[in-house]
Order: structure tokens, then C-alpha cells, then sequence
């Protein structure tokens, strides 16, 4: 451990302070609470919000995953989780059940998450009305006035040009039948997932400065009409062609030779786990 | 007593009522609070203060067309977007019948109430289309989001209704999915028509509508909106600069200097017979 760095990068006061802002995010489900975003490491958008929630969070006895689009052993989340481990010394895993704290890019894992784990998403864009109102204070007043119509309005336009809602990621959700909220650009496979989940999960924006929460079974609604009702992407008659498992989220893999397609678990850590291979455990006290 | 003159007139309520709506920019002082102070034009000498409304009074009865006229200035457009809560007033009332049968001062109700009346009692028509229309979404979305707002969650409920009400404003199936960026002046202000009718509002405010366009458009857009108050029976207030305008429209009309209200009465009568020294210089000088 370089002990030229507090405990976990960021000094006690922004821990404290980032901690002040999740708990108020906690208290007001999917309200998006500004905090004073620090200078990290890595480049904001790079993955800032999650991490200065991580290092806010993690205690000596935490065992920790991150995971960059289903990925352990991408760049950006090894990079992640190396800076974490080193001036934490906490055990890293790969495996989702042993993890307390789990970091992640764009994906909810695979296996169901428990009370007794913390999922901390990455967030590009917090604001979900963004796109149909440029101005923040505007968006702040939409917000607080309940005024969501904008939401409804951006999914109609794409059924009005493609007939069919045509978000592919960050589909946007209703939480507790109150604030419209981002779910970070997850694939819409993974909105179901955030219904009613036994795990709490954090969402922070590090480039724009807010942090906002889904505290443990919170009521979440994929935003959608009656007579267009929400749909996960159809990956039905479709399996991975390494572990053979089917109603998980796939990568489609095209063979540039050939031009097959074929497809492969997103999680690859589920996908390890199904196929016995063993996984990476590092670090921690006795290490 | 001859049978016809038996009919009992019954006493109607206005269904919109204006009392002493004032709207300033600046504090105010000693010398321009006073009821008669005489100002240049509407700017106080004193303090400078902007007196855009100074106590107007005004009343639209169900079913009939109000007229608004005066120079550049005289706070017309200033009396419009007051009602229709783009400006907040500095004070005064205003009483809608169908919202709590006009027992509540609308500007005194919280934004969310405002909301309501916004969506569903009030339609507005700007001068200006960018400000009523969003210009890259599509026709039928700019038409369907009133009725988001006022609470549909149907698509084809909205399409069919929206289709409907693009064929009553002369505008082509088949250019509906585009976005009213690409139409002439005069089909934009049609579109803008179409979309304050779509959730049925009670009152129609329309602002300087036919102003910027062509003589046979204009025409057009006159028509249409007689068309309308004779099938829909929706009471509007109809603010112009153009006398032509308010002599075919409008049953009663007030005429406004400086931000007051200087006469009023039948269209007729102020144009026949007009009082004022303004409005008899307004009407001579019609061309």
C-alpha cells in the first residue's frame, strides 16, 4: 500500500461530503443531487462519478468488483480497479456472489444481486430530459413541477419516424412514481432489473457533478405507452455459444471471414462461472 | 306583449375575467404609484419604472370573440403572456370559469395547478412559431404533446386525434411525420393552431397570428379560426395591431394605450363611432 495517499485516493472532507450527497440521493429516489465533483486520476468521463463513489464507500473488510460493459478484464475497469486496490488493499474479485462493492460501466450483472451488496453505476448523462431541453435550469423546474411530458414526447417521436421505441441503451425510467431518472446507459435488458432490487444502487456523474440513488426495492418503470408497452431486446432463440446459456444479455460476434454471427455472453464473469473456469481473486489483508 | 319578447335573458358569467392586472418592470416610487400620475408614454419620469399593464379589466364570455388592439408597446402581448403564465404580473387577478368555477385567482395557484390550466383550459397561438412549436420534432408529436402533457398515454388515440386535426387545419397526411422546421410561415401557424386545440381548451389566446403572413394565407388562417369557434363553441381572445383583422374576428373589442385599456366595447361601435382621440387616429387611419 503507498501510504503517500490517505486510505482510498480522497482525503476524510470529499469523502464526507460525497457521502453527505448519496445519503440525500438515497433519501429522494432518483433525484439527481449536485456535489463538487474532485480532480481524479483518470479523465472525467472516464468513469469519475463511480469511482469517487467507491472510494467514498469502501471500508478495509470490502471486497470489490468493477466491470466495464460486462467486463472484469477490460482496460478502463482493470485501471479502476488497480487504483482502488492500491491505496485500499481491499480483496478484488471476480466472482459476483463474494463481491460487497461492485463498480460497473453500463451493465447490471448478470446474477441477482443482494441487501448485502452495493452497485455503484458510471454515469455519462445524468439528465434523462437533456436532449428535449438543453438548459439545466429548465430541466430543474421540469423536475420539480413533475413535468415529464418531454420524456413521453422523445419515445412518441421515435414511434411517430420507426414505429418502435428506438433507445438502445439509458432507456428512461419512472422511479417511485415520482422523478424520471437516467439509468446510465444500460441496455434496456438490464431496466427490468432495477425493479424492486434487493441491492442498493448508486449512479454518480463525475463530468456533471451529480450523484443520484435507487435506494433497495424501489418501485422502477421503464418509461412507455399503452398500446406501446416497454420490451427488452429480443435475444430469445439466441445463446452463448461458449457457456450455452440463453435469457442473458449477448454480444453479437461477426466472424469477418465468413460474416457468421454468433454470440457470447455480455457477463463474462457469469459466463466463466457456468463453464468452471476459475476465476481471478487478488490482494486484500493477507495478501 | 308579443310571444318572442317573453324569453327570459339569463345573466351569464364570464368565462374569463381579468381584474386589475398590473405588470411593471422596476420598483416603482412614490410618484407612479399614484392612480393618475401622468407618465411619458409608460415609463415613470421619476424612477424609470416600465408600467407594461396599469389596471386592466377585461372579460371574455363563452363562445364570443374578444379583440385586443393597439400600437406597438401597449402591452397586448405583455396582457397575453400574463394569462398565459409566461410572465408573472406584478399584481392583479384572473378568473377562469372552468377551473373551480372562477372562485381561484390563477396566478395565486401553485406551478403544477398552473400546469393544468396550461394543458387544459388555456390554448395559446404566439405571434412567432418557434415559440409554440418545437421545430425539429414532428408535426404529429408537436400536436400529440398537449395531449402527453394533459395525461394520454396512447399512441394511436393521439395519432388519430392529431391526424384529425391536421386535416381540420388543411394540412396534408402525408407531410405529418415531418417536422415543421421545413413549412411555410402560414403552415406553421396552422400547426400551432392545431396543437392548442388538441386537448380541447375551453379558451383560445391567439397572438398577432395572421402578422408576417401573405394577404390569401392570412385569409386562410382567418377562416379557419372562425371555422373553429363556430364548431367548437371555444371562446378566444384575439390580440392584433391590424383593425381588419379584430372587424372580422371579434364581437366586442378593447383597444390599449401604454398599457391601459381606453375603450372598449362592440367592434362595430368603437370602429363606427370611436371615442378616444387614439382610436379615432387608429380608425381614420385605416386604409
Amino acid at each position: 500500500m503507498h501510504k503517500r495517499y490517505n486510505f482510498a485516493f480522497l482525503d476524510e472532507g470529499s469523502k464526507r461530503e460525497i457521502r453527505r450527497a448519496s445519503l440525500k440521493a438515497v433519501c429522494i429516489p432518483g433525484y439527481q443531487v449536485p456535489f463538487a465533483s474532485r480532480e481524479m486520476p483518470i479523465g472525467r468521463g472516464w468513469g469519475t462519478g463511480g469511482l469517487q463513489l467507491t472510494l467514498s464507500l469502501i471500508g478495509p473488510n470490502d471486497v470489490l468488483k468493477v466491470i466495464d460493459q460486462g467486463s472484469d478484464a477490460s482496460v478502463n475497469a482493470l485501471n479502476i480497479k488497480k487504483l482502488i486496490a492500491l491505496t485500499t488493499n481491499v480483496e478484488t474479485v471476480e466472482d459476483t456472489h463474494q463481491a460487497t462493492l461492485i463498480q460497473s460501466r453500463h451493465r447490471i450483472p448478470e446474477v441477482p444481486l443482494t441487501k448485502d451488496q452495493i452497485l455503484v453505476l458510471q454515469v455519462p448523462t445524468p439528465e434523462p430530459l437533456r436532449a428535449f431541453e438543453p438548459r439545466e435550469a429548465i430541466t430543474k423546474k421540469l423536475h420539480a413541477h413533475k413535468d415529464y411530458t418531454g420524456a413521453w414526447l422523445m419515445i412518441f417521436e421515435q414511434i411517430v419516424k420507426y414505429n418502435t421505441a428506438t433507445t438502445g441503451a439509458d432507456h428512461p425510467v419512472l422511479v417511485h412514481d415520482r422523478y424520471v431518472m437516467a439509468p446510465s446507459p444500460i441496455p434496456r435488458f438490464d431496466n427490468p432489473k432495477m425493479d424492486h432490487n434487493e441491492a442498493l444502487i448508486l449512479l454518480g456523474a463525475g463530468r456533471e457533478k451529480k450523484i443520484y440513488a435507487l435506494p433497495p426495492y424501489t418501485k422502477v418503470k421503464s418509461i412507455d405507452f399503452e398500446d406501446y408497452p416497454f420490451a427488452i431486446e429480443d435475444l430469445s432463440n439466441k445463446s452463448c455459444r461458449l457457456c450455452g446459456a440463453s435469457g442473458v444479455y449477448l454480444d453479437e460476434i461477426i466472424d469477418e471471414n465468413t460474416g457468421e454471427r454468433s454470440y457470447q455472453c455480455n457477463d463474462t464473469s457469469y459466463c466463466e462461472a457456468r463453464r468452471g473456469v476459475a476465476q481471478v481473486v487478488e490482494g486484500g489483508q493477507d495478501a | 306583449m308579443p310571444k318572442t319578447l317573453e324569453h327570459n335573458f339569463v345573466e351569464q358569467a364570464p368565462i374569463l375575467r381579468l381584474e386589475d392586472l398590473n405588470k411593471s418592470y422596476g420598483d416603482g416610487c412614490e410618484y407612479c404609484s399614484k392612480e393618475d400620475a401622468v407618465l411619458e408614454k409608460n415609463i415613470c419620469p421619476k424612477c424609470h419604472t416600465v408600467h407594461a399593464l396599469r389596471g386592466v379589466n377585461l372579460e371574455v364570455y363563452p363562445g364570443e370573440i374578444v379583440g385586443v388592439v393597439g400600437e406597438s408597446g401597449s402591452g397586448k402581448s405583455t396582457l397575453m403572456q400574463c394569462i398565459y403564465f409566461d410572465k408573472n404580473p406584478s399584481s392583479g387577478a384572473c378568473y377562469l370559469t372552468p377551473y373551480k368555477e372562477g372562485t381561484e385567482n390563477i396566478f395565486e395557484v401553485s406551478e403544477q395547478e398552473k400546469l393544468k390550466i396550461k394543458n387544459l383550459i388555456l390554448g395559446m397561438v404566439y405571434q412567432n412559431p418557434y415559440l409554440g412549436l418545437r421545430m425539429d420534432f414532428s408535426s404529429l408529436s408537436n400536436i400529440a404533446e398537449r395531449q402527453i402533457a394533459a395525461g394520454s398515454r396512447n399512441v394511436h388515440e393521439m395519432m388519430d386525434r392529431s391526424d384529425e386535426l391536421l386535416s381540420e387545419v388543411n394540412i396534408s397526411k402525408w407531410r405529418a411525420k415531418e417536422a415543421p422546421k421545413n413549412f411555410s410561415g402560414g403552415m406553421q401557424q396552422r400547426v400551432q393552431i392545431a396543437k392548442a386545440l388538441s386537448s380541447n381548451p375551453p379558451i383560445l389566446l391567439l397572438d398577432e397570428v395572421t402578422t408576417g403572413l401573405d394577404l390569401s394565407v392570412q385569409a386562410r388562417v382567418l377562416d379557419l379560426i372562425k371555422d373553429i369557434m363556430h364548431e367548437f363553441n371555444i371562446s378566444m381572445l384575439v390580440v392584433s395591431h391590424d383593425l381588419g383583422v379584430i372587424r372580422m374576428l371579434a364581437e366586442r373589442t378593447y383597444v390599449m394605450l401604454d398599457g391601459k385599456v381606453v375603450e372598449s366595447g362592440l367592434t362595430d361601435q368603437i370602429l363606427e363611432d370611436p371615442q378616444h382621440p387614439y382610436t379615432q387616429q387608429l380608425v381614420y387611419s385605416l386604409l
